[in-house]
């Protein structure tokens, strides 16, 4: 019996004539891969910021609103949006809300954890010169917790990264759309380039939000994370 | 090149605000990006994951495009499953199907074997859905049953009433349905008398996970389809149906009964007209094989052919 | 909702406990993929991290590479893997080590890092060489942070390990990919209802086993570096 896939593909791993033909639906791809995880970090972080005050403000919310995203968080992402396409159909709502709630789930987390960081007597000083909960809220608690909350978006943004690739099961997948279509064409060219695009994109994005907290954090610098 | 139409990002955030506004799930139309355009209405042409669903998809839209319809592609959409809700839906307007596979899939309890009998049937199922089936193809991608030659040579398998009294000796694979549907392992029982199979292994239809299993020897026996370039290439032995058991599968465009204009219909029956399941066969060939292009494929038989 | 009722028929239906098929079988196979990756992942995976920690050398690398792991798409690495190496268990090993080895690397690093400074020099003090005072040292004081990388990995393992049903292999992700291909949504929910329940159990039970494994006077060891502190304050 013969062992093996097919020998035309056990030849090459890259054909690069493929790739050449291909820049234009690789770009493609690489584009609705950036707009689908810009838009869940967005929405994810609008989401996440009022739930992660509403945490630290009544923190008996705390413990229930961890343990709810905890469990979310284990549900396969396969089986979310699957789910969700007899509600959504294969529209990118389907594919934005199932990351969305990823992104939410580790966003909050973050959040409440870097807000409460912050030194109970800072908090004190800045009510005691007079700052409304809303002018302490924005110019001390929340300066102050960016180092924790950016280390959750670089989380949230690299791990989303990675999960659109699986929306490619539901039609839409950026670069996922190339892990298919090597699949089923039994092809590894288009595999191995979005496995390493994706990749290329989270350490880049990794990079830029490192360089972005750098820059919105001098003071913190210096204690080296 | 017609590529994947996202829409801009500002319809799909536009989209998304609404979506959280309103309760889920309704308002879907404004939401396709890039469908709305003025003028016309355009044409979204889907398919699956395989090359003969790509190709197909793309001699539709070329042709479609050629006649002057506003076309946009929305390929690889994933499994008959995922896809098919969504051109009940309207995210879709036109699929490259098989009338009996089709058929089972809206009635798992079908048995209808011929082409007529398979219409007849199906005709009032797409329409309660508001759908319709065009002209079909004489082409024809039935499912089968393969196995590797060595497996033919041990067992002397050339037909599939062969595989009786050695079933039990062999695992055979395919799609998760196949031991529920009539066409499949029951079938195999009720109109040939086949025994149980050693083990069922649950694969893909005719994909990727078949292949390689059969080549592996992890399956004896696998669920593929007759067009496929796979089989060649490996050189496996397509068991011949001697008895009636598989429904018809003939080529055959299903669209939204708003989007199959007379000049859609025109176009596409065009096209059935001319595939044959040989030139099918050619062409996936070349895509599955020689790892060409399903759009560079389509065009190049349609301007063969003088369809474009 | 009628949706809640099949699943609920569907997970206390009898016949899904029982037979190649049943839940029993699909999770022991999950458990097994689970298992075996994990073990394979910790084994390459705690030298390289204890390595660097002690020896001080590749950090860098060390600290950013489970954020960088995270971004490798699980999907992708499967996919390639069946497309080399075709059908079989192989694929689905390497994607999920690939997944668990980075969490492992960068938590035993920081773990052995985070060693007091005093701790190993009063070990040198006491006449021990290097690998004394990574054994009988370093290793049992960063027992919980390299015991938390383990748990991280094998959490996130156990909810990645569906995808071996992608590439037609069984575990509890079968219920997923069998559910869409037969539109039995009860089965779909079913079955992820399924693996999050294992994920949980998988964190709680190895939290328990953590807290078996780690030695009473690490355990303790943060109260009395806090006494410590305190005392060394005032005097």
């Amino acid at each position: 019996m013969t062992d093996g896939p097919t020998p035309v593909l056990a030849a090459e791993l890259i054909r690069w004539s493929w790739v050449g033909r291909h820049l234009d639906d690789i770009r493609d791809n690489l584009v609705q891969h950036v707009e689908l995880t810009g838009l869940a970090l967005l929405f994810g972080l609008l989401l996440a910021f009022p739930l992660a005050l509403a945490a630290v403000q009544w923190p008996r919310l705390y413990g229930p609103i961890l343990g709810f995203t905890g469990v979310l968080f284990t549900i396969p992402s396969l089986a979310l949006f699957i789910l969700l396409i007899p509600f959504t159909g294969l529209q990118i709502q389907t594919a934005l809300i199932g990351l969305t709630i990823y992104t939410l789930l580790i966003l909050v987390r973050n959040i409440v954890e870097g807000l409460r960081g912050v030194d109970n007597d800072v908090r004190e000083a800045a009510e005691a010169m007079g700052f409304t909960r809303a002018r302490q809220l924005f110019q001390v608690e929340l300066p102050l917790a960016l180092p924790v909350i950016i280390a959750g978006v670089r989380i949230a943004t690299v791990t989303t990264i990675g999960l659109v690739t699986v929306t490619a099961l539901i039609g839409w997948g950026g670069l996922g759309q190339l892990f298919i279509e090597g699949f089923t064409l039994n092809f590894s060219t288009p595999i191995i380039i979005g496995i390493v695009l994706s990749a290329l994109l989270a350490f880049t994005a990794d990079l830029l939000l490192v360089g972005l907290q750098n820059r919105l954090t001098p003071w913190a610098r210096s204690s080296g994370r | 090149m017609r590529r994947i139409r996202l829409g801009g990002a500002a319809t799909a955030v536009a989209a998304c605000l609404a979506l959280l506004l309103a309760a889920c799930g309704g308002g879907n139309d404004a939401l396709e990006g890039g469908s709305q355009q003025n003028g016309g209405a355009t044409v979204t042409v889907g398919s699956t994951n395989f090359s003969e669903q790509l190709i197909l998809a793309q001699m539709y839209a070329a042709v479609l495009e050629k006649a002057g319809v506003k076309v946009d592609t929305r390929l690889n959409l994933g499994a008959r499953e995922v896809v098919f809700p969504a051109l009940e839906k309207g995210d879709i307007d036109l699929l490259p199907e098989y009338n009996g596979s089709v058929l089972s899939f809206l009635d798992p309890k079908a048995t209808q074997t011929t082409s007529e009998e398979v219409n007849t049937a199906l005709a009032p199922l797409l329409d309660a859905k508001g759908l319709v089936a065009l002209d079909e193809s004489p082409a024809e991608d039935k499912d089968g049953w393969a196995v590797t030659k060595e497996t033919a040579d041990k067992y002397g398998l050339a037909k599939i009433s062969d595989l009786k009294g050695k079933a039990s000796q062999l695992v055979v694979g395919g799609p998760p349905e196949l031991k529920t549907r009539p066409a499949g392992l029951p079938g195999l029982k009720s109109v040939y008398g086949i025994e149980d199979f050693k083990e069922f292994k649950a694969l893909d239809a005719g994909g990727p996970l078949t292949t390689s299993a059969l080549n592996k020897g992890d399956i004896d026996v696998g669920r593929v389809f007759t067009t496929q370039g796979a089989i060649a290439a490996n050189n496996w032995v397509l068991l011949e149906e001697d008895k009636p058991l598989e429904p018809a599968q003939n080529i055959v465009p299903i669209g939204r009964k708003d989007a199959m204009t007379d000049q859609v219909k025109q176009a596409l029956n065009a096209i059935s007209a001319k595939i044959t399941t040989e030139e099918l066969t050619k062409l996936n060939k070349l895509v599955d094989v020689d790892k060409e292009d399903p759009e560079k494929v389509a065009n190049d038989w349609l301007t063969q052919q003088g369809l474009l | 909702m009628t949706v809640i009722n099949e699943v609920f028929t569907w997970l206390t239906d009898p016949a899904q406990w029982s037979g190649p098929d049943g839940i029993p079988v699909r999770t022991l196979q999950h458990l097994y993929y689970s298992l075996l990756a994990t073990a394979i992942a910790a084994a390459i995976a705690l030298p390289i991290g204890v390595f660097i920690g002690h020896t001080g050398r590749g950090a860098l690398f060390a600290v950013n590479l489970t954020n960088l792991g995270r971004a490798i798409p699980s999907l992708g690495i499967i996919i390639l893997m069946f497309t080399l190496v075709g059908f079989g268990i192989v694929p689905v090993l390497v994607a999920l080590i690939a997944l668990a080895v980075p969490p492992i690397v960068t938590n035993s690093y920081i773990g052995i890092r985070s060693v007091d400074r005093d701790v190993r020099e009063a070990a040198e003090g006491m006449g021990m060489r290097g690998r004394q005072v990574l054994w009988q040292v370093e290793l049992p004081v960063a027992m919980p942070l390299i015991m938390a990388g383990i748990r991280t990995s094998a959490v996130q393992v156990v909810a990645t390990a569906t995808l071996a049903a992608f590439v037609g292999l069984g575990g509890l992700g079968r219920y997923l990919i069998d559910g869409l291909s037969q539109r039995d949504l009860a089965q779909v929910v079913g079955g992820a209802i399924l693996v999050a329940v294992l994920s949980l159990l998988t964190e709680l039970v190895l939290g328990r086993v953590q807290a078996l494994v780690v030695s009473p006077g690490v355990a303790g060891r943060a109260a009395d570096a806090a006494v410590r502190a305190k005392v060394e304050k005032a005097a």
